[in-house]
């Protein structure tokens, strides 16, 4: 039943808000300001609208808190620094909408940026084939991740984190130190600003990262609500017996998410390669656990089969935010961000239960 | 014999002790004085003995951890609460150089007991929390723990407000390194606990209402178990373990790093847990496979530094073996290679 109706959910689009009682029934009343205008939520956007209005009342605050905090670059720059953490936190939707979790995925950014700096720094390759091989590299290891996971019925938990030990520990059997990047193409590509807003006094750029991000987001969010996979994905999530029952391909589906994530971190770990300009073993450690507080605060259900890939923008954002706001007020300490990071995550998965709760779904 | 032996052989804990041995025998073939043991300074001095206090640790963390996962669950917050109580213990304990008629002591911020206490204690409602969050809020034990990992680190280092906090006070390392009776005195209380839980275990229906928690809560619930008190009390246990464990290391290494101590130890004690047999599906359990696999784990490491092989090469030697066991414990997988084996014989088709 569940599954039917979220593969029927997975139909619309992650556009905004719509009105209307919910099929299951029960729908929450928001008062979005403007005096006493009601608009009746579905209930499987509440958490997305939650958490949109959580950013905006943060983005506010900081408006109104800290001067300089209202400017474009400020907002632009929550895309340019969290660029990897985007593009890895999208494949980590597709991978959560389908059950699963997926560990590795802060490790296989740092074997990116690795086995990236080692070829083209130690054994003058070129860019352009290093990159590609790259990519291709993390799809693999995500697809034999999926492969093992799928084919022996194994707990995606411990097989992705074998594959974190993996990655890492190859991490350091390339090298043990940082490898600088000096390659002319990366440091062009690092430094290249796209200008997107300019007024008399001030100018807003993004960077070539931030760009891939975007394209990433805007390709997700079209296979997740406009193909065949994106709804199988859904329906998997859903039920995975119910998805083999309605010959739903579960087998390809299950792998799917895993390869996709693994191009996701690969392609997040060439990103983050043009961020930092060097590859190290212990590039991006503990990034798995970001994007999968991302996820959860984008609104997706970790049970799977509920949640958009649009939110999963606003969850990093909302952590992007988080340590702008840290920075700007100057006198919190940097660990602050994860105390702030945790108590979100404990919310919203409180608010999850309810809503599951609510909607009658086991877990 | 043969009979005998391959009886053995299915017992349960025949491939951790193997494994074991074989790890062993490594080193001992690499290095001639590997199982060599000395008395020197007072106590027994060696690599075996060596191996047993860095063990110590992942034993208190994996006794925890098995409870959990034979509830079904997993705490992979552990971590962070050694995080926690390292960083609580050295606050509290501190330890500045006060001079007293003219000697130089160190004297700290609060008695050590009650330092000790505290640690213990907080850790065990960082498992409570875990506990209260899987079994009265219902959520997956994966998610739960996730939010004390994510914050865990972020509460160590508030109260170390972000320093490594370096402990001068002396009666605090004989926890760590200390040595009683010959033998490192960590030894001593993971026997403890050790003792103390496999007593509750086997001498009481504990151990059987955890499995049947661990194989079906809800009939475990409808037979009158009180399935919620039962995880409730594994995480929180779980939590006090690592609590214990983050004393050990902070007392160690005579420090308390909020960003560092305990770093991926929770990885190790699921590892050490599924290297002693216990499916992480729940159910049945084996502390004494746990201790094994903790063994294991540090002797790997220890052959691995005293082979001369790079010790980075440790992950991925993890890696493989957390494959090859994850593998062996597939249904699946022994089916397949079964049927390879056997395929001209069996010439049925496999569902």
């Amino acid at each position: 039943m569940s599954a039917i109706v979220d593969a029927e959910h997975g139909g619309s689009s992650a556009g905004p808000p719509q009105a209307g009682p919910h099929p299951l029934g029960g729908s929450t009343n928001v008062f979005v300001g403007r005096g006493a205008v009601t608009f009746r939520v579905n209930p499987k956007y509440v958490p997305l609208v939650a958490t949109i209005s959580l950013f905006l009342l943060m983005a506010t605050l900081g408006s109104v808190f800290y001067t300089g905090f209202f400017a474009p670059q400020v907002f632009l720059n929550l895309f340019i620094d969290n660029a990897f953490l985007i593009i890895t936190a999208v494949g980590m939707t597709f991978v959560i909408l389908a059950g699963g979790i997926d560990l590795s995925v802060g490790s296989v950014i740092a074997l990116t940026t690795m086995v990236s700096a080692s070829l083209v720094q130690r054994h003058g390759w070129s860019p352009f084939a290093v990159i590609p091989l790259v990519l291709l590299m993390g799809t693999s290891f995500g697809a034999f991740m999926g492969f093992l996971i799928e084919r022996f019925r194994l707990q995606p938990f411990i097989v992705t984190l074998a594959g974190m030990f993996m990655a890492r520990g190859l991490c350091y059997l390339i090298s043990i130190d940082s490898i600088d990047i000096t390659n002319p193409v990366y440091s062009v590509i690092s430094q290249a600003r796209i200008p997107v807003w300019s007024s008399a006094e001030e100018t807003a750029s993004i960077s070539v990262g931030a760009l891939i991000a975007i394209a990433v987001l805007l390709a997700a969010i079209f296979i997740a609500h406009c193909t065949a996979f994106g709804r199988a994905v859904y329906a998997v999530g859903g039920s995975e017996h119910s998805a083999m029952l309605m010959g739903l391909p579960v087998r390809r589906t299950v792998i799917g998410v895993y390869t996709l994530s693994g191009f996701c971190s690969a392609l997040a770990g060439v990103v983050f390669t043009f961020y930092m300009l060097s590859g190290y073993g212990l590039h991006a450690v503990g990034l798995e656990l970001d994007a999968i507080a991302a996820v959860v605060i984008g609104g997706t259900l970790l049970t799977g089969g509920v949640g958009y890939v649009f939110g999963t923008l606003f969850g990093v954002l909302m952590l992007g935010i988080i340590q702008t706001l840290i920075s700007f007020d100057g006198t919190l300490s940097s660990w602050w961000t994860r105390i702030v990071v945790g108590a979100l995550l404990f919310v919203f998965c409180l608010l999850q239960r309810v809503f599951a709760a609510r909607r009658g779904k086991p877990s | 014999m043969l009979d005998r032996f391959t009886n053995a052989m299915k017992h349960r804990l025949a491939w951790p002790v193997i494994t074991l041995v074989l790890l062993l025998a490594v080193n001992a073939a690499f290095n001639a004085d590997f199982l060599h043991i000395e008395w020197r300074g007072g106590h027994l001095y060696g690599s075996l003995i060596d191996i047993l206090n860095r063990a110590a640790p992942l034993m208190l963390v994996s006794l925890g951890m098995t409870l959990v996962i034979a509830t079904r669950g997993i705490d992979i917050s552990v971590g962070a609460v050694v995080a926690i109580a390292a960083a609580l213990a050295a606050w509290m304990i501190g330890g500045a150089l006060v001079v007293v008629d003219g000697v130089a002591t160190h004297v700290t911020r609060f008695p050590m007991p009650l330092a000790l206490i505290a640690a213990v204690a907080v850790a065990a409602l960082c498992g409570l929390w875990n506990g209260m969050l899987v079994a009265r809020v219902g959520m997956q034990p994966i998610i739960a723990t996730l939010i004390l990992m994510v914050a865990g680190r972020g509460i160590a280092q508030l109260i170390t407000n972000g320093q490594i906090i370096t402990i001068y006070y002396g009666p605090y390392f004989f926890l760590g390194s200390g040595y009683l009776l010959g033998l490192p005195f960590s030894l001593f209380i993971v026997a403890a606990v050790f003792i103390a839980l496999y007593l509750a275990i086997t001498r009481s229906a504990l151990g059987l209402f955890i499995q049947s928690v661990g194989i079906n809560p809800e009939a475990s619930r409808v037979a009158g178990i009180q399935a919620r008190a039962i995880i409730v009390g594994v995480y929180a246990f779980c939590g006090a373990c690592a609590g214990v464990a983050g004393l050990l290391i902070s007392s160690n290494v005579k420090s308390a790093d909020g960003n560092n101590a305990g770093q991926l130890i929770e990885l190790d004690a699921i590892l050490a847990v599924t290297l002693g047999g216990t499916l992480l599906t729940g159910g049945r359990f084996s502390l004494v496979g746990s201790m094994i696999g903790a063994l294991i784990i540090q002797t790997l490491t220890y052959a691995i530094y005293s082979l001369g092989v790079p010790p980075e090469i440790n992950l991925v030697v993890k890696a493989v073996v957390v494959f090859a066991v994850m593998l062996m414990q597939s249904a699946e997988f022994r089916d397949s290679i079964r049927a390879l084996v056997h395929k001209p014989a069996r010439g049925e088709v496999r569902a």
